[in-house]
């Protein structure tokens, strides 16, 4: 009987040095992807709610294509179509060119629902709210600046959160974009140690260091700033 | 309520010019941006017609993509069917009165929701034979189908048992007050009053999240699970060396099978939103509800 396997977590201590590193991979993979995937979100809601038709089909076109496509497709679109097929490269060193890959790819995906979600809070605002900016004499962008946006960003603070740690959780399959994180790595230490207990949890918890305080972050704040109607 | 109404006003002269001019500039940007990306494929020959010849063909279909699909379709329903036991046996234990049922219940539900599914997957494709292996026991043999079903089950199940969860907390409290004091018992106001409620409400959200049980299936392709991912990135794309038409066939596939399943979450929402049989608030198909992993520990 050899009892290592569930209950020996000393190769997570011996590889601290790399299980950190992969980890560090992962939280820079958010974050970067996380501000482009809002900037990206707030264009494409800023076209689906244009007046223009053109935009409208424009946004709702690639929110439909991103948002019914499984990010592995994606990934590995961005992986072997571009950087293979068409040549696509952003930098001659293959770590620095796979990162920005693996950002593109996630961030493309990430932005449909964060346009998704930008749309159902502008969505929950009454109609009277603008009615009666407009009826107090408040220009379109004062209306839009001073009663419309601020209720509609409130709203979404939860959503957003959800999104962002679904985003966090998603890193793991820039895998196949050859990009190395936390999911390599324990892929990795599999290989190298067996694919024990102590690991997988080692790395569980890796995880939910970072997506559960940044949940109770994000519904505190959503409950503090919700708009009282 | 649209956002058009809320953001706009009906325009006027002179905003119908503005517009009229927006949408011409808009058509001249978006077709330059396709111009761009053609004149890049048609630079590494992605128009040549013997790339995409093979989809015309009937074997192409019958040998790769008809089992690829098969493939991805029997992981998903196999995988939403347990998901919502699973889901419904966990949700009702978080609402459980016994605090033995429900912090359990809640501390499953929360572990799954927290991590990612793609390492959940990886340990239950190698992490049995490891651990059979280590205690001298005989080694099962996990295919990628079971690693890829109990993953995704595992998963989705807990965002189902917290959507089962939310639908039953939308009831107002007068329904179940109202069924006690015609003198049912626990289990008749579950069975009788609140479910059958919940059931209307929550069917929008529950299909929405198959939605993403379907697409999650492509996380099989790590472990070699045969899919329509691995049909057209490592079937075709070896028969034919046409990975960019293949990419685009098998994401269209994927593309519209998600569009029904959303559109009639869609659907079922609005009909839930006029229906009289439930007093509950419909759960909304949007990813609003519930809130992810951390975000609704409220008892």
């Amino acid at each position: 009987m050899n009892w290592d396997v569930l209950f020996d977590f000393s190769p997570l201590f011996k590889e601290s040095g790399a299980v950190l590193d992969s980890f560090f991979a992962t939280i820079r993979l958010s974050v970067v992807t996380g501000v482009l995937a809002l900037i990206g979100g707030t264009v494409l809601v800023a076209m689906r709610v244009a007046p223009t038709p053109v935009l409208r089909w424009a946004g709702t076109l690639y929110v439909n294509t991103f948002r019914n496509t499984p990010l592995t497709l994606i990934l590995l679109f961005c992986s072997l179509g571009l950087s293979d097929t068409l040549k696509f490269k952003v930098s001659e060193s293959s770590s620095v060119n796979f990162f920005w890959l693996a950002i593109f790819g996630l961030s493309a995906y990430t932005a449909a629902f964060v346009c998704e979600a930008l749309r159902a809070g502008i969505n929950t605002v009454p109609l009277g709210q603008a009615e009666a900016a407009r009826a107090i004499g408040l220009t379109f962008s004062q209306s839009l600046r001073l009663v419309i946006l601020p209720q509609a960003f409130r709203a979404v603070i939860a959503p957003l959160g959800s999104i962002l740690i679904a985003m966090i959780k998603n890193t793991t399959v820039v895998l196949v974009a050859s990009y190395l994180e936390a999911a390599s790595q324990m892929k990795d230490m599999f290989e190298e140690y067996g694919a024990t207990l102590p690991i997988f949890l080692g790395f569980a918890i890796g995880y939910m260091v970072i997506t559960l305080p940044t949940g109770f972050y994000f519904s505190w704040l959503a409950r503090r700033l919700a708009v009282a109607r | 309520m649209s956002a058009q109404d809320i953001l706009f006003d009906a325009p006027g002269p002179r905003a119908r010019v503005r517009n009229n001019i927006l949408t011409l500039l808009s058509v001249v940007v978006l077709l330059l941006i396709g111009y761009v990306i053609a004149r890049r494929l048609d630079r590494e020959h992605q128009f040549d017609g013997k790339l995409w010849k093979p989809f015309i063909r009937g074997d192409t279909w019958t040998e790769f993509i008809i089992p690829g699909l098969l493939g991805t379709l029997r992981a998903a329903a196999v995988a939403a069917v347990l998901a919502l036991v699973f889901g419904v046996v966990f949700g009702l234990g978080r609402l459980s009165d016994h605090r033995w049922i429900r912090i359990p219940s809640a501390a499953v539900v929360e572990f799954f929701r927290a991590i990612p599914l793609l390492i959940l997957i990886f340990f239950l494709f190698s992490g049995p034979s490891a651990i059979a292996a280590g205690l001298n026991r005989e080694a099962p043999q996990i295919s990628a189908f079971t690693a890829v079903v109990v993953g995704l089950m595992l998963y989705n199940g807990s965002v189902l048992a917290e959507i089962f969860r939310a639908g039953i907390n939308s009831i107002p409290s007068g329904q179940s007050e109202a069924a006690y004091a015609l003198g049912l018992r626990k289990g008749g106001v579950m069975r009788l009053i609140l479910v059958p409620q919940a059931t209307t409400a929550m069917m929008p959200a529950i299909v929405s999240q198959l939605v993403v049980l379907l697409k999650d299936t492509a996380l099989g392709w790590i472990i070699a699970y045969e899919d329509l991912l691995n049909a057209g990135f490592n079937q075709i794309k070896a028969n034919y060396g046409n990975l960019l038409p293949a990419a685009v066939v098998i994401a269209l596939i994927y593309i519209a099978i998600n569009l029904a399943l959303g559109s009639l979450a869609t659907w079922l929402e609005q009909r839930s939103r006029r229906s009289h049989k439930t007093s509950a608030r419909t759960l909304s198909t949007a990813s609003a509800l519930p809130g992810s992993a951390g975000m609704s520990i409220s008892d």
